[in-house]
């Protein structure tokens, strides 16, 4: 049983086309160095063949690739472990193109792989899909795993290998709703993914700085892709089991809808996270939920719900550079640089340390 | 495949006489009773408690005989069950259905 897995994880980048049309498409397009466009173009045609494709039936009669995702997602596996090991075995990538992504030495996502498979083989973590009793932690695990390599490759920065690294979470997010058709959170993240990525062109300028949301060019984002993500939320949306990554891609769809800043609809946002606050209890949800508010009942109120946070969040840097934000806003503009500086302080992102450290000067 | 699942407990807080430990040995022996019925579990015991325990250590080819458990923490293995099933899977559902709030690590066993 463990054998197999790990000749799985062996064979599937090898062996991996066609059934593997994304690992296919992210190599050979990087490796062609053709341009975005058509690498978009390129994979969308691929989407529409994955759609075609019968599924591959695995011995116990399931599909192979999500039983190979849920046994690189196993919780027995450190974090860094399952991103690197599914995009290795699920995506396809090679070792040399995760460092890359993850601006790792190459030796040291090796050595993540070779350690990963060893515990997977030894510890006897199985290769299959979970019973319907651990199937909701089990795929929350996934789902994890994939929002946090998008995010890695989201937020980071410009470069086109961390974008590609979204592009890939997108399409692992799209395999999982299609293997799983009926678990509203997955097509949720796939919805978000969707929309934050239709904004991604916006994000940064021609000399790749980060551009906030209300000074972004909206005539930038991809409207086909904020349809799509929308058309999901909503799909997911009739199954009428709300969870995180739902409310999430809802307040994306916000914005999105949105055709200026002026016009965001911001008190349905402050609604969407309460609803966040209750289903996470996350101490980053409510510094989120304090940010919309102060577009509501203004920067007093949103800087006391903020300052209440302190305890859990001084290590964080947008915790203080939100400070920095409201601070100003509230015209004191010694405190506010004052926080800009300790974010500054917390984060290596260098498209987030340009901006604050313009804010400092200013 | 063969695991060892080990029951990690502070043990200052475990106490026989109280009622709500009667209760909880009784539960632990339901458990074990039914999953060595099905043929999961093969063997276990409980521990006595850190206080009784003795470490023989060696450390630069010289064997020292010291009070106490191996590690100074609060938490200690207080018992352990091993079981024959499937894969981890199996092992973690089985480990999810102990009765008692403690820490439980799963080990496979090395097979000759």
């Amino acid at each position: 049983m463990q054998d197999a897995l790990v000749a799985a994880l062996e064979h599937w980048p090898r062996d991996g086309i066609p059934e593997n049309p994304g690992a296919w498409l992210m190599t050979t397009a990087r490796r062609k160095g053709i341009d975005r466009l058509r690498r978009e173009a390129r994979y969308r045609d691929k989407l529409a063949q994955l759609e075609e494709q019968p599924l591959a039936q695995s011995p116990a009669g399931g599909d192979e690739r999500l039983e190979l995702i849920f046994a690189c997602c196993h919780p027995a596996l450190p974090r860094e472990s399952q991103i690197a090991l599914t995009l290795r075995s699920v995506v396809g990538l090679t070792t040399a193109e995760i460092a890359r992504a993850f601006v790792t030495p190459e030796a040291t996502i090796a050595q993540r792989l070779v350690r990963a498979k060893r515990k997977i083989a030894e510890a006897g973590i199985p290769m299959r899909v979970p019973e319907a009793d651990e199937l909701p932690d089990r795929l929350t695990e996934i789902l994890a795993v994939l929002y946090l390599m998008f995010n890695e490759g989201y937020v980071a920065s410009a470069a086109p290998e961390r974008r590609d690294l979204a592009e890939d979470a997108r399409w692992l997010a799209r395999l999982v709703m299609r293997l799983m058709p009926d678990e509203p959170e997955a097509i949720g993240l796939l919805a978000l993914m969707t929309l934050q990525l239709a904004r991604a062109d916006a994000r940064f300028s021609a000399d790749g700085r980060l551009v906030l949301l209300e000074d972004q060019d909206r005539g930038l984002w991809d409207a086909r892709g904020l349809a799509e993500g929308v058309a999901l939320l909503e799909r997911a949306g009739r199954m009428r089991r709300a969870g995180p990554y739902q409310v999430q891609a809802a307040i994306a769809a916000c914005h999105a809808e949105a055709r200026s800043w002026g016009e965001t609809d911001w008190t349905q946002i402050v609604m969407l996270y309460e609803g966040l606050v209750r289903m996470t209890g996350s101490s980053v949800v409510r510094l989120n939920r304090a940010i919309a508010l102060s577009h509501v009942a203004g920067a007093e109120r949103a800087l006391a719900e903020v300052d209440a946070l302190s305890d859990e969040l001084d290590r964080y840097h947008l915790y203080h550079a939100t400070r920095g934000v409201l601070l100003r806003q509230l015209g004191r503009p010694d405190e506010a640089r004052d926080a800009d500086r300790r974010a500054l302080s917390l984060t290596e992102n260098p498209a987030e340390r340009a901006l604050l450290t313009e804010r400092i000067g200013a | 495949m063969k695991y060892m699942l080990m029951f990690i407990s502070d043990d200052s807080s475990w106490d026989p006489s109280k009622p709500e430990i009667q209760e909880a040995y009784t539960r632990i022996g339901q458990w074990f009773g039914e999953h060595t019925k099905s043929g999961k579990i093969t063997g276990g015991e409980e521990l006595k408690g850190t206080n009784t325990a003795t470490t023989v250590r060696q450390r630069n080819g010289k064997i020292t005989v010291t009070d106490g458990p191996f590690s100074e923490s609060k938490e200690s293995i207080g018992g352990y069950a091993l079981v024959d099933v499937k894969d981890l899977d199996e092992a973690i559902a089985i480990a999810k259905t102990w009765p008692t709030l403690s820490a439980i690590e799963i080990r496979p066993l090395v097979e000759h």
